[in-house]
């Protein structure tokens, strides 16, 4: 935890942490510190005055079908996202640590996405898509499927899994490749001198030794797909056709900035701010355990 | 590979080149869109092969911009997003590695409370207190400046977290000696700590660096000035710009453009990249 030779000086650490802590403060606790306030309160739409309500905001909340339809999106969402970012990048990682020949080609070629922002992948996947003239859209009607985004919620959805997806699929390769790089080859060796067959080997020695990196990047794709991909909705499809692409983030921004209904705003905000403290607490809970390994 | 087996190197390649052509071909027929006029892109099938308006469609978003979005010219967005990354990337490490210095190398009361107040910004992501931390900015007075566009997302924790690692791995007789030699905690920073964190500090910028140019939320609350806005979050103006339809080749170009600073960081100093991204997360 710490040096046990170090320097001494009254001031000078304190004036090091200064910086950081003093945008810790106003910028991070400051505000969280209002959103719990300000969830107890109704406040008029001028915000002259605030009367307050306890835990009726709270209540309100869970009573009102909207939010809670929200509730199952976001969760619909992030599961979706996940399973398919995770399923294709771990498709990629084990092939990817096959190859011998351009294996550095492969590599370069299926990380760039990282650095895609997911504003920018939703609004091409949005193109790609768009029921006029997009291309998707044209193959997908040789299919015989009518896609409409614009319409039919359940594709809007879709769509948005994609794009989310489609960003994510880099970042979890690399962690998978790693993973598939630290695994000893001898134990691969042994089981096939034991005839085990690739397939075989790969359920019996390869994912089982993969859990661990796996159920990291579940958390943190998990995480991505809640709150990262505000940018990605708000761009394409603003959480529509009728509320079908509205996920818990982007409910927040709404209620808040388009219906100015503080009160609750801040209520749903302590409400993601209790989410997140759990996902990380786990996520950190997994990482004490990855290192007494 | 423990044995050769053709049919399985056929199906490895395979699902590779079936992987690149899923992550590559959005990215293709933007590109392709964006070189094309509006007429071609207006009726289905769109062209899979680039169009010969490129050269006007980019020199016009460069320079001009789009009137149903404004107007500002997106090398002037570019110019605000540069700016913005660039800020928040060197302000995360000058405060990161200043405060891991003062928790790892000095012993003082709070430590721990600072550190934890830190760690605890982690959990604080600006999706969720969205309302409050504008309200913030406002009653600073720090709406549409660059102020406002960066201080509030230099805090982290991350960086913080790595370089805090990195130092604890340094070994003890380096204070020792520096000590000895009558190096103050001062001296001992800048010509020693701070040389032996070079590739970490570089690591990191990448992963920074493409965080700061992909913001979006912020620059969305906090810009209402026009000549503020960044790439990234400019897009959106031209995707759902009101009545009217979107001019695909226009928002595809943007989206290209949005695009190749950070790529270029990634695909260029891919070795770092990867670094600075698995051990920022530990």
């Amino acid at each position: 935890m710490q040096k046990r030779v170090i320097f001494r000086s009254k001031s000078l650490p304190y004036l090091l942490v200064l910086p950081q802590i003093v945008i810790t403060l106003v910028f991070f606790f400051w505000p969280s510190y209002q959103a719990l306030e300000s969830s107890f309160f109704i406040e008029d739409a001028f915000g002259f005055s605030r009367e307050w309500v306890g835990l009726r905001n709270y209540a309100e909340l869970f009573a009102d079908p909207g939010y809670l339809r929200s509730f199952r999106t976001t969760l619909i969402f992030g599961l979706s996202v996940a399973a398919l970012a995770l399923g294709m990048s771990l498709g990629l990682a084990v092939a990817a640590n096959r190859v011998l020949r351009a294996a550095q080609v492969y590599r370069t070629l299926l990380i760039w996405p990282y650095a895609v922002a997911p504003a920018l992948a939703g609004v091409i996947w949005y193109f790609l898509m768009n029921p006029s003239m997009g291309i998707v859209a044209y193959w997908l009607e040789g299919l015989g499927v009518e896609w409409n985004h614009y319409v039919n919620g359940d594709q809007a959805l879709l769509l948005v899994v994609v794009a989310a997806a489609w960003k994510q699929v880099s970042y979890n390769f690399l962690f998978f490749l790693a993973g598939l790089q630290s695994i000893p080859k001898s134990l691969i060796e042994a089981a096939a001198i034991d005839r085990a067959g690739p397939i075989r080997r790969f359920w019996t020695i390869t994912l089982p030794l993969l859990s661990p990196t796996t159920f990291f990047l579940l958390v943190v794709n998990l995480v991505y797909a809640f709150f990262d991909t505000f940018a990605l909705i708000h761009a394409t499809t603003e959480g529509g056709p009728a509320d079908a692409t509205s996920v818990l983030v982007f409910r927040v921004y709404n209620t808040g900035f388009i219906g100015q209904d503080y009160g609750s705003s801040a209520a749903q905000s302590v409400i993601l701010m209790a989410l997140v403290m759990g996902m990380t607490f786990i996520q950190f809970r997994y990482v004490e355990r990855k290192v007494n390994y | 590979m423990v044995e050769n087996r053709p049919i399985l190197n056929f199906v490895t390649h395979a699902v590779l080149i079936l992987g690149v052509l899923f992550l590559c071909f959005p990215v293709w027929m933007a590109l392709v869109a964006s070189t094309h006029g509006p007429d071609a892109l207006s009726k289905s099938p769109i062209p899979l092969w680039f169009g010969g308006q490129g050269w006007d469609n980019y020199t016009q978003l460069l320079s001009a911009g789009l009137p149903a979005a404004g107007g500002v010219p997106i090398g002037m967005m570019m110019l605000n997003s540069l700016i913005m990354a660039l800020v928040i990337t060197f302000g995360k490490i000058a405060i990161s590695i200043i405060s891991a210095y003062a928790i790892v190398y000095f012993r003082f009361p709070f430590r721990m409370a600072f550190f934890w107040m830190i760690f605890l910004t982690l959990m604080l992501p600006v999706e969720v207190r969205i309302l409050p931390t504008f309200d913030v900015v406002t009653k600073l007075g720090m709406l549409n400046t660059y102020a406002g566009l960066t201080i509030p997302l230099i805090a982290s924790a991350t960086a913080t977290f790595l370089f805090r690692q990195f130092f604890l791995t340094i070994p003890d007789e380096l204070v020792e000696a520096a000590r000895i030699d009558r190096a103050g905690p001062v001296r001992f920073f800048i010509d020693i700590l701070l040389p032996m964190s070079r590739t970490n500090i570089a690591a990191l910028f990448i992963i920074l660096f493409i965080y700061g140019w992909n913001q979006y939320l912020w620059p969305l609350l906090v810009t209402t000035d026009e000549a503020l806005y960044t790439v990234v979050m400019g897009i959106q103006r031209m995707v759902n710009s009101g009545e009217s339809l979107p001019v695909w080749h226009f928002v595809m170009g943007t989206a290209v453009l949005g695009m190749i600073p950070p790529v270029v960081v990634v695909v260029a100093m891919q070795k770092l990249f990867v670094k600075g991204l698995v051990e920022s997360e530990k």
